[in-house]
């Protein structure tokens, strides 16, 4: 079989995850020896409407993004949500908190009726299409995204974790935050990362989403026990944590 | 004068979206646009109502790429507000990693955006092939720079570490030893970068435009990180909680990005316009390299950016290896940042590696943002890449339409642009 064709899209977002592709250095040699890029525009000018592997990047917030989205996904095998905007929403959620057009009006003062700056509200890609997989993380971690682009080029499908942060970080050996009198995340969030920002000495701040079976209890008893509060979490988790929602009794 | 429709969308191998467009009838130019479509974020009301502990991990997101710079600017506009003051060493630590980020960016955009163009290929991928010394040599000071972001910053992207006060963790002394090392390395590598560049120099197209340029200024420094604002059109500087009265920003309808202007229509900001103010202060090594490419005085090319990049590498690597002497000899101490937040309003700002970065923050007594007015780079630039193609484009509109397309792809390209940043800018009203 011929090398996968592989085409990189961005939408709204900071193109961070790209970059972390860029950043694994002599292994994009590797990559490039399994899938074959036709289109990625921040790095390359070639451009391709043929490819086998879609990675889409940034979240969906316009009309016409929708109809680029479902074009892309109509001429692809496997589509790949690429790092939290396009996985969960990420940061970009933060806005559907506010009323869109006030928003536009506290950005863009006077000219906020000009059409060409019009936004709808955030949507993630599986919000819009079928997604096959998804990286996890602002930004990705560029080792779980070559074990993933690995598991789809040998047809099997990746394992991701569904426990919290709380079990990488303890294998860390890391005090926990909650000591240090600070809010993390970390009891509720997708493990994956090895728990990189408690291993820096700071909280959690939820980038790689809800886990699977988040321990609300345990959450509750880690608040009380520190003397913090279900608000003092959810003002946190409203940066990347704020969908799905979750019911906390 | 030939008939020409040229129409490029989104213009590849840079950052973000932009698109230009030339309509050139008989004997006339009729439009002449840069224009820039990329989707609003809306960032800037994203922060309102948000922890200071919180906002340095959004804002970071406004971009990839100078994501440290905006983690610092942030960090600098809250302590500014807070009346927070630092070490020296929390201040010289951060200043090391503002310059990783330099070199990471830098390298990124001499190597795997610009080289390209320099070898008539569409990206670095056929390089690989054709080139490969050149390909190991970019990516081997790419990722030393990435690995001294990691040290410093607990990762490349998004930085992890900076704390309104301090540091969360400050890297261990062996580290910052095997640092020096790896530096000390890279100095033979940035002289090969810096020949296969000087004989790729006369790829670059020449045109020149004279324009406003606007930098950070401190005394006899080459500085990315302290100072005061200055113009190559003003002998005062502004000082940094007037920024306002510098960037005088304005909406296009060709942009969902503001635009600015300060003395005259445009002004440009980046690695040139810190040249033009700032090159009697570059390291030894830096004006070496300046040297060779024959660089002096003020430089009105703009394709000249990527070439004075190249020469900044070489002043950040042979600065930081000072810096890291200077850390080493005093011993590095850990440090806890204890701040209570209170009400208050402050500017930071930095150099980012395309150009002068503002973030206004005001607080209220816990600390929660009540109002913003973030100004990026490229904002700043857009006005002057539009002056720049109506300069240009008469100049070259006869030439074959495949070179006119190159030259105009290359012009943005060489700014360096950082599109989904300038999108995301804030503007708040203050009263």
């Amino acid at each position: 079989m011929s090398k996968p064709r592989l085409a990189l899209f961005d939408f709204a977002c900071c193109e961070g995850c790209q970059l972390q592709i860029v950043n694994m250095e002599e292994e994009i040699l590797d990559l490039i020896s399994v899938v074959h890029p036709v289109q990625w525009r921040e790095a390359m000018s070639e451009q391709s409407e043929e490819y086998d592997i879609a990675v889409i990047e940034g979240s969906i917030t316009r009309p016409e993004d929708e109809e680029r989205l479902r074009r892309i996904r109509e001429r692809s095998r496997f589509l790949i949500a690429l790092g939290s905007c396009a996985a969960t929403g990420g940061i970009n959620n933060l806005k559907n908190q506010l009323n869109l057009k006030e928003a536009q009006r506290i950005v863009y003062g006077d000219a906020a009726d000009m059409p060409h700056l019009d936004t709808d509200s955030t949507k993630s890609v599986d919000e819009v299409v079928l997604v096959d997989f998804k990286v996890l993380g602002c930004p990705i971690d560029k080792q779980e995204f070559a074990y993933i682009v690995r598991c789809l080029v040998l047809g099997k499908t990746p394992e991701i974790p569904t426990y919290p942060i709380c079990v990488e970080c303890k294998l860390q050996e890391n005090t926990c935050r909650y000591e240090h009198g600070e809010i993390c995340l970390g009891p509720i969030t997708r493990a994956g990362c090895g728990a990189r920002c408690p291993s820096e000495a700071t909280w959690c701040f939820g980038c790689r989403g809800l886990s699977d079976e988040p321990n609300v209890y345990a959450a509750r008893e880690v608040m009380d026990k520190y003397r913090k509060t279900p608000s003092d979490l959810e003002e946190r988790m409203a940066l990347f944590c704020s969908k799905p929602r979750y019911d906390h009794e | 004068m030939s008939k020409k429709s040229i129409n490029i969308q989104h213009v590849t191998r840079i950052e973000g979206h932009g698109n230009i467009v030339v309509n050139a009838g008989d004997g006339h130019i009729e439009k002449v646009e840069w224009q820039v479509p990329e989707a609003p974020r809306l960032f800037e009301a994203m922060i309102l109502g948000r922890s200071w502990e919180d906002l340095q991990t959004i804002v970071s997101r406004i971009c990839g790429i100078c994501s440290i710079s905006h983690s610092l600017a942030c960090i600098k506009g809250i302590e500014a507000a807070m009346d927070i003051v630092v070490s020296e060493q929390t201040d010289k630590l951060r200043l090391l990693a503002h310059y990783s980020e330099q070199l990471q960016s830098h390298v990124l955009h001499i190597g795997y955006l610009v080289a390209p163009d320099l070898l008539g290929a569409k990206s670095v991928v056929p390089l690989v092939e054709t080139h490969f010394d050149l390909v190991r040599l970019v990516i081997k000071l790419h990722r030393q720079a990435n690995a001294w972001s990691d040290l410093l910053a607990g990762r490349t992207t998004h930085p992890l570490t900076f704390k309104p006060g301090g540091f969360s963790k400050v890297p261990a002394e062996a580290s910052l030893r095997d640092l020096h090392a790896g530096l000390t390395n890279l100095i033979p590598d940035l002289k090969t970068l810096s020949s296969v560049l000087l004989s790729l120099a006369d790829k670059l197209p020449t045109f020149e435009r004279e324009t406003e340029y606007v930098a950070l200024r401190q005394a006899d420094t080459y500085t990315f990180y302290h100072g005061h604002i200055g113009s190559s059109d003003a002998t005062e500087t502004v000082p940094l909680n007037r920024f306002e009265t510098v960037v005088n920003e304005y909406i296009s309808p060709q942009s969902t990005a503001k635009w600015a202007r300060w003395h005259r229509e445009s002004y440009a900001v980046g690695a040139l316009a810190r040249f033009n103010l700032n090159s009697a202060y570059l390291s030894p090594l830096a004006q070496e390299v300046a040297h060779a490419f024959g660089l002096r005085g003020k430089l009105t090319n703009p394709y000249l950016n990527t070439i004075v990049q190249l020469v900044e590498c070489a002043h950040i690597v042979e600065t930081s290896l000072a810096l890291l002497d200077s850390l080493l000899t005093a011993g590095v101490q850990p440090e806890t940042p204890n701040v209570q937040p209170r009400a208050g309003e402050g500017v930071g700002c930095v150099e980012a590696p395309r150009g002068i970065l503002f973030h206004r923050y005001a607080f209220n007594a816990q600390g929660i943002c009540t109002a913003a007015n973030l100004v990026i780079p490229t904002n700043q630039n857009h006005g002057n890449i539009q002056k720049d193609f109506e300069t240009l484009i008469p100049q070259i509109i006869d030439r074959d339409e495949e070179e006119i397309k190159l030259w105009l792809e290359m012009l943005v390209r060489s700014y360096d642009p950082c599109v989904s940043c300038s999108t995301h800018y804030l503007n708040v009203e203050f009263v």
